[in-house]
């Protein structure tokens, strides 16, 4: 128990020191470019709904509203895409992601029952590919975006290899 | 061994389609008949004609059916009620199943046919349901389940003797015994060194007891019908009718139901409010009403009892159901205590399954059992944790497992949440923490609904620490642990950012090291 009531000295949640492998760079365009057309959807729907019912001229806060968010969410884009790490430990895969919101998993190789890779058409379009991990917990739901499809398929190989030397019970 | 783990192909129960459902229909059929009867007669011999007093043509409905040709389209319905009963008794003869050595299969479907085949070794549990009015014609509904949804093999009906006889066969073929011949075998013909085989021994008398092993050898050799497996076992906690009926009184969900029908009762009388809104109140009443009388007539005829193939938790008065689980199929197993249980001690044991039900059961309203122990003394808690997970709980950890459920003591060895996360847990900060061991990881939250959470080391699925913005300025951070899915959800939040390093460090590291050293899959095996 840490009797202090003073924060400890570093408040980040870092848990494990090591060098993290980065998604690609060519991920953060990706995920701008699908940020940009959720944004023309959500603010054109926005703007033909106060045009359409006539909205008081304060309506027009609505689809503001709804750029400035997704402008700023686009503005941390690059901070966010340099959170998404991974790291193949001996025995475990270890995945973080998130800035403000940190969230830091660690999966036995022993407990991976599928690794999918899906390539939707942005992403094939560069040549990524994401790689998900199943395990038998729900909770786990470890998805690495951003890989250069070779490392994807390579990354997959290795952990379908490594999960069944070390397979157990379920 | 049963006849029916011969490798063969087998028939369910002849009264499957019955049981299924069949019986309704047969009874429409002959509803119909027995009315249509006088005038299929009459049409086809018109001599005959009935005495008046018998048919009183005039009087009876079915003329006015006549009249206006209906007759037809109540043949036509008996006709399609045939073909109905034809059907059950079809898909009946076409659903089939083998045991084998390694599998169970099982063919089924008439126009679709569907054939499922499930590996033995991932066998997670196997249940038996005797339903009221398959009980009364000796059958019951064996479920061999798998991990995941959908995974569950249904065998519905078998006749009861067939159903336990298959369940201690599956179960055994599932603990690696054939392995473990296969390994004396090896051995015999040198192919092997001997040292292979001690450890054989040595881990049979660990989990199963030499003496019960040798014994059920033994029996199996001379009385090849009798197994002693199939002598139901001592239960090791006695469900008292008082304790259980007093445990439903005090719970939550009945306080809750009393608090509505008072504030219904006194806006009805106090208020002008209009009655609909009071009666509204009525369905909600209904719903927890049944569910607390179900929970006590399901607990009342309550056993868990350790066989040599997993713990055999059994329930039901009216309907009953046996599930057996092999070592190595719980997951997490939770302690509770509701508020109003404190002063008699009593507590509340649920297990997260990798099994799930299958979508029909779900259908059906049926609940899967995560409960081992509805209401509990401390003592009987311990206990069936030495049942349920016996790597976890045994003469060393005792003492300290029993003192983590009740109040925090500064010996426990819990890491607890700092005092600045008061804030976050107003009463239970003290309490809030975990403890990793070798063998488990466990949580303990709640300070007015206490909650101690045990997930075995060996059967984490993954382990994760969280901090949002506001945690991280207070430098708190949450752990959590993930598990199958169930009653327990293994997370423990407002810790310092330090203590969920340490937890996500440890626990991780634990977790790989007991999967490595797990065998439980193949538990009397080497």
């Amino acid at each position: 128990m840490t009797d202090t009531t003073a924060p400890a000295e570093s408040p980040r949640l870092d848990p494990v020191a090591g060098e993290w492998r980065r998604v690609s760079p060519k991920y953060l365009t990706i995920d701008l470019i699908s940020n940009l057309i959720w944004t023309v959807i959500m603010v054109g729907v926005a703007v033909v709904a106060v045009v359409i019912f006539e909205w008081p001229p304060l309506g027009w806060l609505l689809p503001a509203g709804l750029a400035v968010i997704f402008l700023t969410y686009a503005a941390l884009t690059p901070r966010r895409v340099r959170a998404i790490g991974y790291m193949l430990r001996d025995d475990d895969l270890l995945f973080r992601t998130g800035i403000m919101f940190r969230r830091i998993v660690a999966v036995p190789y022993g407990r991976m029952q599928l690794v999918d890779i899906n390539r939707g058409p942005l992403a094939r379009a560069v040549g990524l590919a994401e790689l998900k991990l199943v395990t038998a917990a729900a909770a786990t739901a470890v998805t690495i975006p951003g890989l250069p499809f070779d490392e994807a398929e390579q990354l997959r190989d290795h952990l379908v290899a490594v999960a069944e030397t070390r397979r157990a019970g379920l | 061994m049963t006849k029916l783990a011969d490798g063969e192909w087998h028939r369910l129960h002849p009264a499957t389609p019955l049981l299924k459902g069949g019986i309704a229909f047969i009874a429409i059929l002959g509803v119909i008949i027995a009315n249509l009867r006088e005038r299929i007669v009459e049409f086809f011999f018109p001599a005959f004609v009935c005495p008046d007093e018998f048919c009183d043509w005039e009087q009876d409905p079915m003329s006015r059916l006549l009249e206006q040709n209906l007759i037809l389209v109540l043949l036509g319905v008996a006709v399609v009620l045939v073909l109905i009963i034809a059907g059950f008794w079809l898909s009946w003869r076409m659903h089939t199943f083998r045991v084998t050595d390694e599998v169970v299969e099982v063919r089924s479907g008439i126009l679709f046919r569907t054939h499922r085949k499930a590996r033995l070794d991932r066998v997670q549990g196997v249940n038996i349901n005797r339903p009221f009015l398959a009980r009364l014609v000796g059958a019951a509904k064996l479920e061999i389940t798998g991990a995941g949804a959908e995974a569950n093999m249904e065998l519905a009906y078998l006749s009861s003797a067939n159903a336990d006889g298959l369940r201690s066969e599956v179960l055994r073929r599932a603990s690696g015994i054939r392995e473990q011949a296969a390994v004396a075998r090896a051995v015999a013909d040198g192919e092997l060194p001997p040292e292979v085989l001690a450890p054989a021994a040595v881990e049979g008398e660990n989990h199963a007891g030499l003496s019960d092993f040798a014994r059920q050898r033994l029996a199996e050799l001379t009385a090849p019908e009798l197994d002693p497996n199939l002598a139901p076992p001592e239960s090791v906690v006695k469900m008292d009718a008082g304790r259980l009926v007093g445990s439903t009184a005090l719970s939550s969900s009945m306080i809750f139901l009393v608090v509505a029908i008072v504030v219904a009762v006194v806006l009805g009388f106090t208020t002008d409010i209009s009655f609909g809104v009071v009666f509204a109140i009525v369905p909600m009443v209904l719903g927890i009403g049944t569910y607390l009388v179900s929970r006590v007539l399901k607990s009342l005829r309550y056993t868990i009892a350790a066989t040599p193939d997993g713990v055999r938790v059994g329930y039901g008065l009216l309907s009953t159901a046996n599930e057996t689980l092999p070592p190595g199929r719980i997951h997490g197993v939770q302690v509770t205590q509701e508020l109003l249980w404190r002063p008699f001690d009593w507590w509340t044991v649920q297990v997260n399954l990798a099994s799930q039900m299958s979508v029909s059961q779900a259908a059906n309203g049926a609940q899967q059992n995560t409960t081992v122990l509805p209401v509990g003394s401390r003592e009987d808690v311990i206990r069936v944790l030495e049942l349920v997970l016996p790597e976890v709980v045994d003469g060393d950890s005792r003492e300290r497992i029993l003192a983590a459920f009740g109040r925090p003591t500064p010996e426990d060895d819990f890491t607890t949440s700092p005092r600045r996360a008061a804030v976050f847990r107003w009463f239970s900060w003290r309490r809030n923490g975990f403890r990793v061991t070798p063998e488990a990881v466990l949580l303990r939250k709640g300070a007015i609904w206490r909650t101690l959470s045990i997930v075995p080391t060996a059967r984490i699925q993954s382990v994760a620490a969280h901090q949002g913005p506001i945690a991280r300025a207070m430098g708190l951070a949450e752990g959590r642990i993930h598990t199958v899915q169930g009653p327990l959800v293994a997370a423990v939040g407002a810790l310092d950012v330090r203590d969920v390093e340490r937890l996500f460090r440890d626990a991780s590291s634990e977790a790989v090291g007991a999967i490595s050293r797990d065998r439980t899959h193949r538990w009397r095996a080497v």
